[in-house]
């Protein structure tokens, strides 16, 4: 058990450096092999940590010290309920994407395996990591890989797109450093536990440089969750980047709100004194804007990738939005939803490429002029070689409806349960009378459902009803499955969907009460004099 | 002492920001270049200045832990160096891809 809390980071490590070393791209197909391997092995992991950290009293089933030096001084590796929820959703989604890729995709560029690989375990340490300046560590991993698979099958629109997300990503990184030293500068100390236990007792004088040090670190989170107005360079680059790699994407806005969730609530909790609930009322607001501008964007998005990235805009904003509203049931409904909307959205990627395979490139901005045109050029793009399966077409449709059911949060699929929750909750608060925020929010909420069923009907009409000059696209059974059995998980959410928010609620709880977290990370009492910053 | 890298400080970060905003994409790697070198010198300076200290260790005995420099800021900025050094160097190489594919410097791949 013990050591199996760092094999989501160190199996892919090992896997993309075995594939490295057995000479790339010579032998790709050992590679794929080595991918699916892993990437299931890791679905195997997730399982296995999260039922350990769900059984576990506190919610925290473990916590690994890499080198085994007390919590402190050595960085560690905090399983609890969260981390784990976070890293089942990244190895389903990762599964989905890689048994995807190996149709067609991992040839259209160099390295598409171990950077596959790297960018898991990036995103694996980021969620399961412990420690400011690791974190930093592990994003950069991530972002690194990120920019190669953005920019895997080359071509002039994605090196446009990836130019803008590497730039804007390395600024953010730059402030994320920025953060980190400042509050490294007030507390003199840099692992999230032991913070959240020296927050409350700092001199007064320094909360002012240690709240624009963690509003710091919250803008550069807030670039990669894509809250509104940092999130221009997101639509461009989500459609841009490889159907497959799009997919995982789909989980990189939410590591921005995790963390954003995890250290708002442990850093600014009801325990931190006189900076409890520190920029909650921003989150709020922001994460609304985010849901009117995602809602607007997808409305006026002209092609399906556009839309489907809009609608990762959405998701975020709404996320965003519940964990400013600072209430137990609102996060655990909206954890319910990001894992909802998230496989909804990966299922979508996936699918956009199958459903473009049989239509020219553009096809939805020439769709009303055609007929005055003609089309004399109707040209087989593809060649691919495969088993065109009967009724192909159909079995598109049925999946495009089922992810535009899951986004837009129509029953009867799990994208309706989440928002019905998060609605709910905000209107069950404890807090008595309903803030006009609460009100904005409801009105966003089945808006923004309303704008994602229009375009997305809008989009389904164009390409499955008014094409004249579609051919049916040769699809192979590996592709179609990750998006059938994504969707299915979305189905399995809504019917197990008791269980499933007992255990959202149960992470939500231990989220808002930090102290397991702490205790559990320290393993014993703070004293809290001896919280000044280094000398 | 402060005031001096204080002022370093913000003169590479305010010529990086303007470069950074600059149409052209080598002026926006040199940018970030300048914002990185600014971050890695704030980072020392969150661990605070001495003068006339030992870099890590003098000669007299660890025990006495008051005059040591706070090397942990030392460890952050060395792994920050790194990694701002790649990514500038993975930057480059789309850069230069840019520049090929589109036959142009400018950021959004065509001339204004």
């Amino acid at each position: 058990m013990n050591h199996l809390m760092i094999a989501p980071i160190v199996l892919p490590l090992f896997a993309a450096a075995i594939m490295l070393a057995l000479g790339g791209e010579q032998r790709r197909n050992v590679s794929a092999a080595l991918n699916i391997v892993t990437t299931f092995a890791l679905v195997a992991i997730s399982i296995m940590l999260l039922r350990a950290a769900d059984v576990a009293p506190t919610g925290v089933a473990g916590v690994y010290r890499l080198g085994d030096w007390p919590a402190p001084f050595a960085i560690v590796l905090v399983v609890d309920r969260l981390a784990t929820l976070m890293l089942l959703l990244t190895s389903l989604l990762a599964a989905a994407a890689a048994v995807f890729s190996l149709a067609r995709w991992h040839r259209a560029g160099v390295l598409f395996h171990p950077l596959f690989q790297l960018l898991l375990m990036g995103i694996n340490g980021a969620f399961l990591t412990g420690d400011l300046f690791n974190l930093f560590v592990f994003v950069e991993v991530l972002l690194t890989a990120s920019y190669g698979l953005a920019l895997h099958g080359s071509g002039s629109a994605r090196v446009k797109a990836g130019l803008h997300y590497i730039v804007v990503n390395l600024a953010a990184s730059l402030l994320f450093l920025i953060g980190v030293s400042l509050i490294y500068g007030v507390i003199g100390t840099l692992n999230m536990a032991d913070l959240a236990a020296r927050i409350p007792a700092i001199r007064a004088e320094d909360r002012g440089l240690l709240e624009a040090g963690a509003g710091i670190l919250g803008v550069a989170f807030l670039v990669k969750a894509g809250m509104w107005p940092l999130c221009f360079w997101l639509p461009s680059t989500y459609a841009a980047a490889p159907p497959p790699v799009a997919a995982i994407f789909a989980v990189l806005t939410k590591i921005g709100a995790y963390i954003i969730l995890r250290l708002s609530l442990l850093l600014f909790g009801d325990d931190a004194g006189a900076s409890d609930q520190f920029g909650d009322q921003l989150l709020l607001l922001g994460g609304m804007a985010t849901v009117a501008f995602g809602a607007i964007g997808s409305l006026a998005s002209q092609d399906m990738a556009r839309l489907a990235a809009f609608s990762v805009l959405v998701s975020s904003g709404t996320i965003l939005a519940a964990i400013g509203l600072g209430q137990v049931g609102v996060t655990g409904a909206a954890l319910f939803y990001l894992i909802s909307s998230t496989l909804g959205l990966g299922a979508f990627f996936l699918l956009i490429e199958l459903v473009e395979r049989g239509r020219e490139p553009g096809a939805d901005v020439l769709a009303v002029t055609r007929e005055l045109y003609g089309d004399e050029d109707d040209t087989e793009i593809l060649q691919e070689t495969g088993i065109a399966i009967p009724a192909t077409i159909g079995i598109l449709g049925v999946a495009f409806i089922g992810c535009a059911v899951v986004i837009s949060g129509l029953p009867p699929l799990s994208g309706f349960v989440a928002k019905f929750a998060i609605l709910t909750a905000a209107f069950n608060s404890p807090i008595g009378a309903l803030s006009p925020a609460t009100w904005i929010l409801l009105f966003l909420l089945i808006v923004s459902g309303l704008a994602a069923l229009i375009a997305m009907t809008r989009a389904g009409i164009r390409s499955f009803w008014a094409s004249p000059d579609r051919t049916i696209p040769r699809i192979r059974l590996i592709e179609m499955a990750p998006v059938a059995a994504l969707l299915l998980l979305c189905a399995v959410q809504t019917v197990k969907a008791g269980p499933v928010m007992r255990f959202m609620q149960a992470t939500a709880q231990s989220l808002h009460a930090p102290h397991h977290y702490v205790r559990g990370v320290l393993d014993s009492p703070i004293k809290p004099d001896d919280s000044r910053g280094p000398t | 002492m402060e005031i001096v890298l204080a002022i370093g400080i913000g003169v590479l970060a305010g010529s990086g920001v303007w470069l950074l905003l600059r149409p052209r994409t080598f002026q926006v790697i040199i940018g970030l270049s300048l914002l990185s070198y600014a971050v890695n010198l704030f980072i020392v300076a969150m661990g605070r200045l001495k003068i006339d200290a030992a870099p890590i260790l003098g000669s007299h005995a660890a025990t006495d832990m008051t005059g040591l420099p706070d090397p942990l800021p030392q460890a952050l900025v060395l792994t920050a160096i790194v990694i701002s050094f790649a990514t500038t160097a993975l930057f480059l190489v789309v850069l230069l891809a840019s520049r090929g594919l589109t036959g142009t410097d400018h950021v959004d791949g065509r001339e204004p």
